[in-house]
């Protein structure tokens, strides 16, 4: 059991980083709303760092007006990096998080290429995304009743040979299958897999999912209730069969 | 080495600390040197029911801390003979408990005793969690009714997972059902769950079924274990409960309405 309601991680994502070399408003307009122009697609709700490190006239920043202009263009910046220290104070009131100047290069981003071959980048996206799905992660077997309070998750299918009580939840990235009475809740395809089941061998749950479409037990007082049943997803619907 | 058991419920006002003084005495009846733990500190009450509260010198946070020694705490009982009580401090809270001071009390005690009953306060926190955390044995006291059986479904979960023997990957805490407060008239009436519902929901052994009587809270306000009062249904019933611990197979009573006799209906008696 996970009592702790959530875990600190460290990831590393990748990120537009949008390097000032001088700003003035008009200027700054007019290349952005180039660029955005050039891929829209991919400037779309972007999160963007802002980084000052190369800035050359460093008097004074209107960040306000830099800010809005970018989310002008849908861009949405969350963090400045490399602020000099006499703008620190004028950057922390923007709101954002400041991060420290990076040492190492980064790699120009040529977002005209994505322009030029939108296709061949989506579809490396998209193979991508159906090979980390492919992947079959193992099965949990769970020996013993799922009490109240208690959750339990597997990353591929789960297969409970007991009870799961009121109170308690089950959650797996696959299939959900219970040899026992549900009381509980049981989510199956957590992570999206619109193909994921549930099996129970006493349907009394308080809720059902599956990929994000949920029913609670209310709807599900004259479908197999307290009955051997599957649930599938079939057009985004929850259809709950009789198991026989 | 002492077998520890552990009473406890989730729900509070069930009857755990009237259950830990029963089957502390039952067991002791039977010849076993028994210990009965106070763990409810700041809301001591087990002395009370086992009717030695004037004899309260020293206690558990006492002997935790070292101010005191195990032998100046414990209090012999006075009926029963292999019975000694080991009162809670009613001046502290629970934050006084901590792991290493109980498992050291609890080590000395099993150089000696047979059974080491723990007498678990209400909740789920950390009271609680040090009660059930040493236990090889728990026993769920339960009343027939939703919320009490849906807190002992969590405790039995914690049960699973933060007891010593769930940490330390050893054979699980053995867990036994004792359904207290149980009136079978009203089970007919349908404004109790029945035993069945109660097993079928938590999955777990039935130790006893304890019917609800006057003869508990008589009991209990005069300081004596009801168990004590073997005229009474529930002191047969915990004896029973007391015998299946110790490994007998008896067939579980006070599961019907009793039958009226004649004069009884003629006078409407209860």
């Amino acid at each position: 059991m996970n009592d702790a309601c959530f875990q600190l991680k460290g990831s590393a994502v990748s990120i537009i980083v949008l390097e000032l070399y001088h700003y003035s408003v008009p200027s700054f307009t007019e290349l952005l709303g180039d660029k955005v122009r050039q891929a829209p697609q991919f400037f779309q709700q972007s999160p963007v760092v802002i980084s000052l490190e190369k800035l050359e006239e460093t008097q004074s920043l209107d960040f306000a007006s830099l800010l809005e202009i970018c989310r002008e263009f849908h861009l949405q910046p969350m963090a400045l990096r490399g602020v000099p220290e006499h703008l620190l104070a004028s950057a922390r009131d923007c709101g954002l998080a400041l991060i420290p100047a990076n040492q190492r290069n980064s790699t120009e981003l040529d977002t005209r290429q994505t322009e030029d071959q939108p296709d061949a980048q989506a579809e490396v996206v998209v193979k991508k995304i159906v090979e980390e799905k492919l992947v079959r992660r193992p099965s949990k077997v769970i020996t013993r009743p799922v009490r109240s309070g208690q959750q339990v998750y597997s990353e591929g299918d789960l297969i409970v040979m007991s009870q799961v009580s009121a109170g308690a939840e089950v959650l797996a990235e696959g299939d959900i299958h219970i040899y026992g009475t549900l009381r509980g809740r049981a989510l199956a395809g957590v992570t999206g897999d619109t193909n994921a089941k549930i099996f129970c061998q006493n349907l009394s749950a308080e809720l059902i999912a599956i990929a994000g479409n949920f029913i609670l037990s209310d709807s599900l007082q004259n479908k197999c209730w307290q009955e051997a049943a599957y649930i599938s997803l079939e057009d985004e619907n929850l259809q709950v069969r009789a198991l026989s | 080495m002492a077998k520890i058991i552990v009473v406890t419920s989730g729900k509070g006002g069930v009857g755990k600390t009237t259950t830990s003084a029963a089957i502390g005495t039952g067991l002791a009846l039977n010849g076993f040197k028994t210990v009965v733990i106070d763990f409810d500190v700041g809301l001591r009450n087990l002395d009370l029911i086992m009717g030695c509260e004037r004899r309260v010198v020293y206690d558990f946070v006492n002997v935790i801390k070292e101010e005191a020694t195990l032998n100046q705490a414990l209090i012999k009982d006075k009926r029963t003979d292999n019975l000694f009580i080991l009162p809670a401090s009613q001046t502290r809270d629970k934050d006084a408990l901590t792991q290493e001071g109980v498992e050291k009390v609890l080590d000395e005690l099993s150089e000696t005793f047979d059974y080491i009953i723990c007498d678990s306060p209400a909740g789920i926190e950390k009271g609680a969690q040090m009660a059930l955390y040493f236990a090889d044995v728990a026993i769920v006291t339960t009343n027939p009714e939703v919320s009490s059986v849906r807190d002992s479904d969590r405790i039995l979960g914690i049960l699973q997972s933060k007891s010593r023997r769930a940490e330390n990957g050893d054979s699980p805490v053995e867990e036994h059902l004792l359904l207290t407060r149980y009136n079978p008239t009203r089970v007919e009436d349908g404004e109790m769950l029945s035993v069945a519902d109660v097993e079928d929901i938590l999955a777990i052994p039935l130790l006893g079924v304890i019917p609800e009587s006057e003869a508990v809270l008589k009991a209990s306000n005069a300081g004596v274990p009801v168990i004590l009062d073997t005229e009474a249904d529930a002191g047969q019933a915990y004896d029973d409960a007391v015998q299946r611990l110790l490994g007998k197979e008896l067939e579980h009573r006070f599961l019907q309405v009793p039958k009226k006799g004649f004069f009884q209906r003629i006078l409407g008696g209860r």
